[in-house]
């Protein structure tokens, strides 16, 4: 595993380096959560590594968010900014068309991640270049950007220097296996410098971004290495890939995304390099600049009115590091598009709730709502993880077997949906319960219901419905006559 | 306009149904600037600057505008830099006292070749923000394009006291949006010294020298 270098990495187009090396290498037909997410609970270090990290880093995040006083007023701002925009995003995406192409800049369209790949692709080979170097992008590795380009004979060269750190160290003789001190900085000279000579040979760069801002054209890319500056400065060529909810507005947005996304995603007043272009500029970086927005989904989730809060999201990762779910299993089980609290409400609402993966995810939460506490944007994630546990439901209602659970659930239905019937379920179950029973708990439920009991008591019910104990008060009330009670006793 | 423009828009006004056009109020009470008793200054936040960049990576000094040109000589000196590149436009009095240092003036028809045969580069700024530690570079007056600030190893800024701000909505109201900015930000020293874990290297300079120039500069950059 890749350790927990990325954590501090910070937020950016970027995930935290453990969350993009195992993004990346999920296949796409992915298995549940549950039964992914045991392969991660079965590794000792990679546990031990994320609750270091994400203790950390919860540490540096509430130092930093505790440290300006109007933190809650720019989460309130941040959540509004971004509401507004997507109630109008047809306006504001009309609006980055007009600004970007004005800017000397070419706008492309992409429907979803196929069509997204042929049109990097496409601009690629029209340069006649066959490498390229990139940054990591969450964009990027949603639409699997690397192993198209790699797959059309362009070779990617990926830039983050800690991950070529850690080949370099795994590719060292095994008596340096621990390098302390000076050997880490040798690897991480020699990173640099061979990195830095990559760069400046690159004639296409490929990015991600963290904010569009409609009224200028403007693209804005926050990032703790730098590797968006290099690919964003030196290539002639400069390819950006964004969804469609990366925008804001007005320029003087920024005053508020640029405070709640480097405190609430690292921790940091503000994170280490923060560039923004707009179009061209002559003399300066790229003669050729593209944007490529990128739907793949998002107009799924935009249709539902609760769901759509999740586009809100400014990628910042605050919602990983403070889960206790993701503190345990890491990225991985939460398959290719996004990990932790966010990925299990957004990648259902962009690829449906269909398949075995996205159908669990819902699921892949206590529902505790610490996500919803830290999130800058002020998104609602134990909200729209209920309701999509309501569409995970709705969709196996098409199915001509019915799950156990659904079965159960009709049975209840039934039972509930008449007064008579009800008393009779009750005074039945409860008489069976009670044979179940061993010194007043049942320690084992029968059939499928046992999974309940496999971790817990169930206590006893007791011999007496709550109904039948009012009735038989009731008959004994209207026998005795009625007296007034003792006065209430005075207090101490 | 391309079928996939049109479908996208098309998708996205049907996702929206009657919430389309929806004006949400935006509730903007958050700090325009700093505030605060420590702070109520334009000294007192030149002062918050230059401790926080102290606390960080870099090294901060202050000096008079007449001491400018023998303070970037000392800082060149102490950092070993013998070969340095500038901006075309840099005022001539910041390099005056240099003695045996290689100076190469940049542009544009240079390629980057250049830039990595240089050992550092002295540049001004555009904006600098006190409360994040930040200073911003945009491709302005002294400072020169965005390549020549990624590559030499030693960055010396010039930064005037009155280009520096208290706060991040105080900067983008300042800054130019059509301009190519860069952000750079030093992260405290103690956030980056950990055990257990890789430390990525950043690309871009190793060493950041800041310089803050007291008086009112003559020129303002930008």
């Amino acid at each position: 595993m890749n350790g927990m270098n990325g954590q501090s990495q910070g937020p950016a187009g970027e995930w935290p380096a453990a969350i993009r090396t195992a993004a990346a290498g999920t296949p796409a037909a992915a298995a549940r959560f549950s039964v992914a997410a045991r392969e991660a609970l079965g590794d000792p270090r990679l546990r031990r590594d994320l609750r270091t990290a994400t203790t950390e880093i919860r540490r540096r995040r509430a130092a930093a968010t505790g440290e300006v006083d109007d933190w809650e007023h720019l989460r309130a701002a941040g959540q509004a900014i971004k509401d507004h925009t997507l109630l109008n995003l047809d306006t504001y995406l009309e609006e980055v068309d007009r600004s970007v192409t004005e800017a000397g800049a070419t706008v492309h369209w992409a429907r979803n991640a196929a069509e997204a790949r042929d049109i990097v692709i496409g601009l690629v080979a029209a340069t006649g270049q066959t490498e390229a170097v990139t940054m990591r992008s969450a964009a990027g590795a949603e639409i699997g950007l690397g192993e198209a380009l790699g797959a059309a004979g362009i070779r990617v060269h990926g830039t983050e220097s800690a991950e070529l750190i850690e080949r370099l160290e795994r590719d060292r003789p095994a008596a340096g296996a621990a390098p302390a001190g000076d050997g880490a900085g040798e690897l991480a000279a020699a990173a640099r410098s061979s990195l830095s000579a990559l760069f400046q040979t690159a004639k296409v760069g490929l990015s991600g971004a963290n904010f569009i801002v409609a009224d200028t054209g403007t693209v804005v890319v926050v990032e703790s290495e730098g590797n968006g500056r290099m690919c964003g400065t030196l290539p002639q060529t400069l390819i950006t890939v964004a969804g469609i909810e990366k925008i804001v507005p007005t320029w003087a947005d920024l005053e508020v995304f640029l405070q709640l996304l480097p405190r609430a995603g690292a921790g940091e007043r503000m994170t280490p390099y923060v560039s923004s272009w707009t179009g061209v500029t002559a003399g300066d970086g790229p003669g050729e600049f593209h944007l490529v927005l990128l739907d793949n989904g998002r107009t799924n989730a935009l249709a539902d009115e609760v769901g759509r809060a999740a586009l809100r999201c400014i990628r910042c990762s605050a919602c990983l590091d403070v889960c206790p779910v993701y503190e345990r299993t890491g990225a991985g089980p939460y398959g290719p598009v996004y990990p932790g609290p966010i990925g299990a409400i957004l990648t259902p609402q962009l690829r449906g709730v269909e398949r075995p993966l996205e159908a669990s995810l819902p699921y892949a939460s206590t529902l505790c709502g610490a996500c919803a506490d830290v999130c800058p944007v002020r998104i609602d994630i134990p909200e729209i993880l209920v309701r999509l546990r309501g569409q995970v439901i709705e969709s196996r209602r098409r199915r001509p077997v019915p799950t156990p659970e659904m079965a159960m659930m009709r049975s209840a239905a039934w039972a509930l949906g008449d007064a008579g019937r009800y008393e009779t379920t009750l005074r039945q179950t409860a008489r069976w319960a009670r044979l179940l029973a061993r010194g007043g708990r049942i320690r084992r439920l029968p059939g499928l219901l046992g999974k309940w009991t496999d971790a817990r008591d169930l206590p006893a019910p007791p011999g007496q419905t709550f109904r039948a104990w009012w009735r038989a008060r009731a008959a004994a009330a209207a026998r005795v006559p009625r007296r007034p009670g003792p006065p209430p006793r005075a207090p101490g | 306009m391309s079928d996939a423009k049109r479908e996208i828009l098309h998708r996205v006004r049907a996702a929206l149904g009657e919430a389309r056009g929806t004006q949400v109020k935006i509730p903007r009470d958050y700090h325009y600037r700093l505030v605060g008793a420590d702070v109520a200054t334009r000294a007192d936040v030149v002062a918050l600057f230059s401790e926080r960049l102290a606390d960080s990576l870099a090294t901060v000094r202050h000096v008079g505008a007449d001491e400018l040109g023998t303070a970037v000589a000392a800082a060149l000196w102490g950092a070993g830099v013998r070969r340095l590149v500038v901006p075309a436009d840099l005022p001539y009095g910041w390099l005056a006292e240099l003695d045996g240092v290689q100076i190469c003036a940049d542009s544009a028809a240079a390629g980057v070749d250049a830039l990595t045969e240089a050992a550092g580069v002295v540049t001004g700024c555009a904006v600098a923000i006190a409360q994040t530690c930040t200073i911003v570079l945009d491709g302005g007056r002294a400072q020169g394009r965005r390549a020549l600030t990624l590559l030499p190893g030693y960055h010396l800024c010039v930064v005037h006291a009155d280009q520096i701000v208290g706060s991040v909505p105080e900067a983008i109201e300042r800054l130019d949006p059509y301009r190519p900015l860069t952000w750079i930000s030093g992260a405290p020293a103690a956030a980056r010294l950990e055990p257990g874990r890789t430390e990525g290297v950043r690309h871009g300079p190793r060493v950041l020298d800041v310089l803050v120039v007291d008086e009112a500069a003559p020129v303002r950059a930008g």
